[in-house]
């Protein structure tokens, strides 16, 4: 009943975003693009992208809330997808407008964009590139992992040695995060391996994670996955 | 011979399956670790060894202070980042959330054969194992005409707590276009961007507050930490107003007289209105009562921090000579997590893990202008031995030294949640 309810609301939800939604039309995707530059550090978007820190952003206008597959949404997202909420572009603007005003308990680290013809840019290019949640990009053979990481996801991880590791993490990394140091516990493995292998080959850049990162082998990121997917 | 002894191993083998816990049942008592000093070293190896022994290792941190007052970001509130209240953490936590027995006392003696820690107030405490994290003193001598009775008109600040306060109180009450001199200290010393940074913050205050005045730096070493960049930021945002004083230009040679408020360079009387003198360093008093220094400071193990001279004895931190880390809160509590995991392993059995060290100083150069340094460590038979570094450039975009400031932050809450909550 709860979710026939969702779904249904999800329906009409999408259906009305998708025909009046004239936020869409004032972005300029030729500005937004080098506005996504940050993002990119987490977010894959277009051909080929996967999740990576983040979930891809291929098809996220009018997408559900934190339901596509294959990825460990904070709750706050996934409750609101739950609801029956969708990526409509009002929502994306409140969103990049400062992400823990909307979804506090969002595991994504960014501040926000405070101009908001930049959001509008910005939610254009992500249009342009990644389309609606209904167009062709959104197959679902695009969903794959990264052998690198997919590699260190199939090691065992050594859960003790991974907390003895993890005290070098807790000098900046607080349980409840910063407001730019995020927290890593209860990290889902997939998302947590992708981050360190991003910072490992430089891909991502932060001299501090890079500087941690070059030094973990991948035993040593299993055994970190595999210690702070069981911390809550 | 050989029967009697298959006897002897068959009995022992049942009456370890009979009871059941063999360590319990035949060890006197708990295994008794005490941590003296309850800083960053000290405060981080107590609730580490606490929480990982699980109630396995009765553990008593002796610390002097009800309320610890950080050292570092004690520079942000001379400048007006941040409130002196901030400074200060509370040993609650400690006792509440890990059974800790935090006992507010001096520790002024080593008994290394009895293994006891005699206390100021006469009581004797017994341990197993001793980690000693007692931070720094002063040498006597270093900067002529000063020594700690003088430290109440020309205060060093270097500690964490009063003295920070004292400090901003003298800065505040500057003339209009008075002079704050610095002293600074030689190699190797707490903090090595600590003393630029507070000069970056006196400059903030003094610009916001007192904008006509002047600050002399007189500084025995040749180069210093982050210089490039320390000096990069005092062009751009207090231009005119630092001088510094370097050994060629007389910065060794100096006296400063605490009665007159001078500071004597090269024979060149300066009146100043302010003058933070930070002297020469060198590990606290019961590193030397214990009778395991060499020189200024305690030689230790870079594998487990252990003492070279007494192996149930570990120092943690500014008192440790440990080899290439610098002397910093983020290097000791990296140092104690390190040693905690070989205490709590010797102790109870559990699995040690192999050395690994790190550290990041950040400093702040004016309002959201934040710089670091840092390097990963690993232990080797000569010591602690860097094996990667990173440091901040010139040039970075404003959005970079922002970040960097509020990651600053976010470390400070991190860190002292790590040794306090």
């Amino acid at each position: 009943m709860r979710s026939a309810r969702a779904l249904i609301s999800a329906l009409v939800l999408a259906a009305s975003a998708a025909t009046s939604s004239p936020l869409l039309a004032e972005g300029d995707p030729a500005q937004g693009e080098a506005l996504y530059r940050p993002c990119r550090a987490c977010h894959m978007l277009g051909d080929g992208a996967v999740h990576r820190v983040g979930p891809h952003l291929n098809g996220i206008i009018d997408r559900v809330i934190g339901a596509v597959p294959g990825y460990d949404f904070s709750d706050d997202l996934a409750n609101a997808g739950a609801e029956g909420r969708v990526w409509d572009a009002d929502a994306l603007d409140r969103f990049l407008a400062a992400p823990r005003d909307y979804f506090p308990r969002t595991r994504m680290v960014f501040r926000g964009i405070r101009d908001e013809q930049d959001r509008l840019d910005l939610i254009a290019y992500m249009l342009a590139e990644g389309g609606r949640s209904d167009s062709a990009v959104m197959d679902a053979a695009n969903i794959a992992i990264d052998p690198e990481i997919a590699a260190i996801l199939a090691i065992a991880g050594d859960v003790p040695y991974g907390e003895y590791l993890s005290s070098e993490c807790t000098a900046c990394h607080r349980d409840s995060g910063g407001s730019d140091i995020p927290t890593i516990k209860g990290l889902a493995p997939s998302a947590f391996i992708a981050g360190m292998v991003d910072y490992r080959n430089g891909t991502r850049e932060h001299q501090v994670m890079n500087t941690v990162a070059r030094r973990l082998g991948d035993e040593e990121l299993a055994a970190l996955a595999a210690y702070f997917a069981r911390t809550e | 011979m050989t029967m009697n002894r298959r006897a002897f191993l068959g009995t022992s083998a049942a009456l370890t399956a009979a009871l059941g816990t063999p360590m319990i049942a035949r060890a006197q008592a708990t295994p008794r670790v005490v941590v003296v000093g309850g800083g960053s070293g000290g405060a981080t190896a107590a609730r580490y060894i606490a929480r990982d022994s699980a109630g396995a290792i009765d553990v008593t941190l002796i610390e002097p202070q009800r309320v610890y007052h950080t050292c570092y970001f004690g520079n942000l509130y001379l400048g007006g980042f941040f409130d002196y209240d901030d400074l200060g953490h509370s040993y609650d936590g400690l006792a509440a959330n890990y059974g800790i027995n935090v006992v507010h006392d001096w520790a002024v003696g080593v008994d290394r054969d009895a293994k006891t820690v005699s206390l100021a107030s006469g009581a004797s405490v017994p341990y197993d194992r001793l980690v000693l994290s007692p931070g720094i003193d002063f040498v006597d001598g270093s900067v002529q005409g000063w020594s700690v009775s003088a430290q109440g008109r020309m205060p060093h600040a270097y500690k964490g707590g009063t003295q920070v306060e004292l400090l901003r109180a003298q800065i505040a009450a500057m003339p209009q276009g008075g002079t704050f001199a610095m002293v600074a200290p030689p190699n190797p010393y707490r903090c090595p961007p600590g003393p630029y940074e507070r000069i970056s913050m006196v400059a903030h205050y003094l610009r916001e507050n007192n904008p006509t005045a002047k600050i002399l730096l007189v500084d025995p070493k040749e180069s210093f930490s982050k210089q490039g960049l320390f000096e990069d930021g005092w062009n751009r945002h207090y231009s005119g107003m630092v001088t510094r004083i370097g050994p060629d230009m007389g910065g060794n040679a100096i006296e400063v007289d605490p009665a007159a408020m001078t500071v004597t360079i090269d024979g060149v009387v300066e009146k100043v209105d302010v003058c933070n003198v930070i002297p020469g360093q060198r590990a606290g008093q019961i590193a030397f009562a214990a009778g395991i220094t060499d020189g200024n400071w305690a030689p230790v193990s870079a594998y487990d921090m252990s003492s070279k001279v007494d192996p149930n004895i570990t120092v943690l931190g500014d008192a440790a000579a440990q080899g290439a880390m610098p002397k910093s809160g983020f290097s000791a509590n990296s140092q104690a997590k390190v040693a905690a995991n070989a205490i709590v392993a010797a102790l109870t059995g559990s699995r040690a893990f192999p050395a690994r060290y790190s550290n990041t100083c950040w400093s702040l150069l004016d309002t959201d202008d934040g710089i670091k340094v840092g390097a990963t460590y690993e232990a080797s038979d000569t010591g602690i031995v860097s094996i990667d570094s990173f440091v901040s450039q010139i040039g970075e975009t404003a959005d970079v030294r922002a970040a960097t400031y509020r990651e600053s932050l976010d470390w400070y809450r991190a860190i002292t949640s790590d040794m306090f909550v």
